[in-house]
């Protein structure tokens, strides 16, 4: 059997070092892309060491967008699957033009762009799934997360058109929607301790939604129901809420 | 952020940083007066506090690289004896020293220069490790070995985080056939028939005794010993031969809560009687290496058994030539003092040349005490008659000891003391133990 290998981009957040580790386990090859690539290499050296599977190191800047077409060309072997976990809280001042921005580039513009040059290499050999992990916090905007929230409902969003566009194609696109995680973005907030599960919860997730081909994915499954309810409450309450 | 050892006393609100990356240690170590590395927080007393700022080693938890033909495993500091297990293993591959709970790093481990049931055999944990990278006092990384800076090597095994940060260590693995030792259990009626047993049974790779402190008279120092070595496969029962590397699977239990002191002794009490009466005089069996090597790890958190308060655990080292003399007198003050506990371990230990590396050529005692000012005198007094028998505590399991102790069982101590003056590291790093201490 042909081994399967994944690329990670944001190799070295804790959701893409679970993601690297869950897929490894059943003996994927792993390429792992991040920015400074003495980090990532850290996390191929680990995950090598604990799965005896191959691994690369790949060096990827999610803000260099027009360097995203030729990394993407640069891959090799191309990979069967493409997760993209990049993604950064920020500052959420939207007086600061500069922070806007790269709040917006690093969880919109960004990989959208990257996701958008794999599918035209998986378009033309006829296979491959794309991941984006968005968020929760796209599905309604919050004050507390304005920014974050809106980049997020963009890259939900973009998903959603590429996969119609690539139907047909043998090209998967799967939105994965975590709520939230124990992570470095989430360190120090003030958070309820049931609602935030482990980056490994996440990466199982991504795991089963590759197995399966399933095209949106709330996990945990808790903010399912949640989310349902939140979308639900009337524009009148909704803004007089503080969550 | 309120922390303690692992016997839960003393208890110090420390401020806490947890680097990431080898790089956010350095910037911590430069950024940082004076700090103190932390892993599991296994150590049973003070080591691992400081005030000012305490280091924690646990996102530092990767492996750097492991060769499954060579058994050579290179792995960050903050990683657990356990996960280093549960990788090793698989491949046919072992520690070459553990200790009795697979909770410590690797950076825990070094800076104890840990023993296990083989001390005996294979000497200490650092006797294995062939490389430590460190942060040093400058914020430096730099690299040590048997042939390369031979003196911050030997000070770092055994030196109680005082050299430095420990960022990685790299250590020769023990080949195994199977995940199980082949385990016999010898029962004895007094001291001497148990120290005697002890050396009967050295030849084997791990031995140790337990002993039960309260008999008195004739029964004085009555135990058991336990010995074993890793099982080859045609020792295994015939089901388990086709996969002996699998290990079975065994339920963990915690304690959800703090639970009164007594209770605890008199259940552990209850499973020594029932150890003790059941055995035959001499028993062998083939039991996996979890239960041989870590059986209290399978009740997680078991420190609240002891209360609110915590416990103690002295651990001493008595050297050879003492003849049993020292033993006889700490084993006659805990079954008079009423304050000690009901069992000891008891344990035969190679030389050792390290300066602040705990065993020596000996017997090492171990016991635990439940916290108390009864407690404190107790241990005290057990202190001063290690010192008087030319023996030497345990470090990592003290929080109650005196600078004097220490120096008059550990003659590497001045030296340390030198190096770590004439490196900048005195000052730079500091744990509740050293400053107690002076080390």
């Amino acid at each position: 059997v042909r081994r399967r290998f994944v690329l990670v981009l944001g190799g070295t957040s804790d959701i893409g070092r679970a993601v690297a580790h869950a897929f490894a386990a059943r003996g994927w090859g792993v390429q792992l892309a991040g920015r400074d690539l003495g980090l990532v290499t850290r996390e191929a050296d680990d995950v090598a060491a604990r799965h005896r599977v191959p691994v690369s190191a790949l060096p990827f800047d999610v803000l260099d967008f027009d360097g995203a077409a030729g990394f993407a060309q640069g891959v090799d072997p191309l990979p069967d699957v493409v997760v993209s976990v990049v993604g950064l809280m920020g500052a959420d001042d939207p007086a600061d033009v500069a922070a806007v921005r790269v709040v917006v580039d690093t969880n919109f513009t960004g990989p959208a762009i990257v996701l958008a040059a794999f599918a035209e290499r998986f378009r033309a050999r006829g296979s491959g799934t794309l991941v984006g992990v968005s968020s929760v916090a796209g599905d309604r905007g919050r004050a507390k997360t304005m920014t974050y929230g809106a980049a997020k409902a963009g890259f939900t969003a973009f998903l959603s058109a590429l996969r119609q566009r690539l139907q047909g194609t043998g090209v998967d696109v799967l939105t994965v929607k975590p709520g939230f995680v124990r992570t470095r973005m989430t360190e120090g907030m003030d958070l309820p301790a049931l609602l935030v599960a482990r980056p490994r919860t996440i990466a199982d997730a991504i795991l089963r939604a590759v197995e399966r081909g399933r095209p949106v994915t709330v996990t945990p499954a808790i903010w399912r129901p949640l989310m349902a309810v939140v979308r639900a409450i009337p524009e009148p309450l909704f803004r007089r809420m503080r969550f | 952020m309120m922390l303690s050892g692992w016997g839960r006393s003393p208890a110090i609100d420390c401020r806490v940083i947890t680097p990431r990356t080898p790089d956010e240690v350095v910037a911590a170590v430069r950024a940082t007066p004076c700090l103190i590395a932390r892993g599991a927080g296994r150590a049973y007393g003070d080591a691992a506090l400081n005030p000012e700022a305490t280091l924690s080693t646990l996102r530092l938890d990767h492996v750097r690289s492991f060769d499954v033909e060579t058994g050579l495993l290179d792995a960050e500091a903050g990683l657990r004896l356990a996960d280093v297990i549960d990788l090793v293993l698989p491949h046919g591959w072992f520690p070459a020293v553990v200790p009795g709970t697979a909770e410590p790093t690797i950076g825990g481990m070094v800076a104890a220069d840990v023993h296990g049931k083989n001390h005996h055999v294979d000497g200490a944990f650092g006797d294995h490790v062939d490389e430590i990278r460190l942060v040093d006092a400058d914020g430096s990384v730099v690299r040590c070995a048997p042939g390369d800076r031979p003196d911050l090597f030997d000070a770092t095994l055994g030196g109680m985080g005082l050299t430095g940060v420990v960022l990685s260590a790299r250590m020769r693995l023990r080949r195994v056939e199977t995940a199980f030792i082949d385990a016999a259990t010898h029962r004895r009626s007094d001291l001497d028939g148990l120290l005697s047993a002890l050396e009967g049974s050295s030849p084997a790779r791990y031995s140790v005794a337990w002993i039960d402190t309260l008999a008195r008279g004739a029964a004085f120092g009555r135990g058991v010993v336990f010995a074993g070595d890793h099982a080859p496969v045609d020792a295994l029962p015939r089901s388990r031969r086709s996969r002996p590397l699998e290990r079975p699977w065994r339920p963990r239990l915690s304690v959800p809560f703090d639970l009164p002191a007594a209770g605890l002794h008199r259940r552990v009490m209850a499973a020594f009687n029932a150890i003790y009466h059941a055995a035959p005089r001499a028993a062998r069996r083939i039991v996996d290496v979890d239960r041989f090597f870590f059986p209290l790890d399978a009740v997680r958190g078991w420190n609240r058994l002891y209360g609110p308060k915590g416990f103690r655990q002295f651990q001493c080292v008595l050297p050879e030539d003492d003849g049993g003399r020292g033993l006889a007198r700490i084993l006659d003050v805990v079954s008079t003092s009423g304050t000690g506990s009901f069992l000891a371990v008891l344990k035969s230990l190679g030389a050792g040349r390290r300066p602040l590396s705990f065993p020596i050529a000996g017997h090492t005692l171990a016991l635990d005490m439940p916290a108390g000012a009864a407690t404190d005198t107790t241990y005290r007094r057990l202190c001063d008659i290690t010192f008087e028998h030319g023996g030497r505590i345990y470090l990592a399991k003290d929080a109650l000891a005196d600078p004097g102790h220490v120096g008059a069982g550990y003659p590497g101590v001045a030296g340390f003391r030198a190096a770590r003056r004439s490196d900048g590291s005195a000052g730079r790093f500091e744990s509740a133990l050293s400053r107690r201490l002076g080390l």
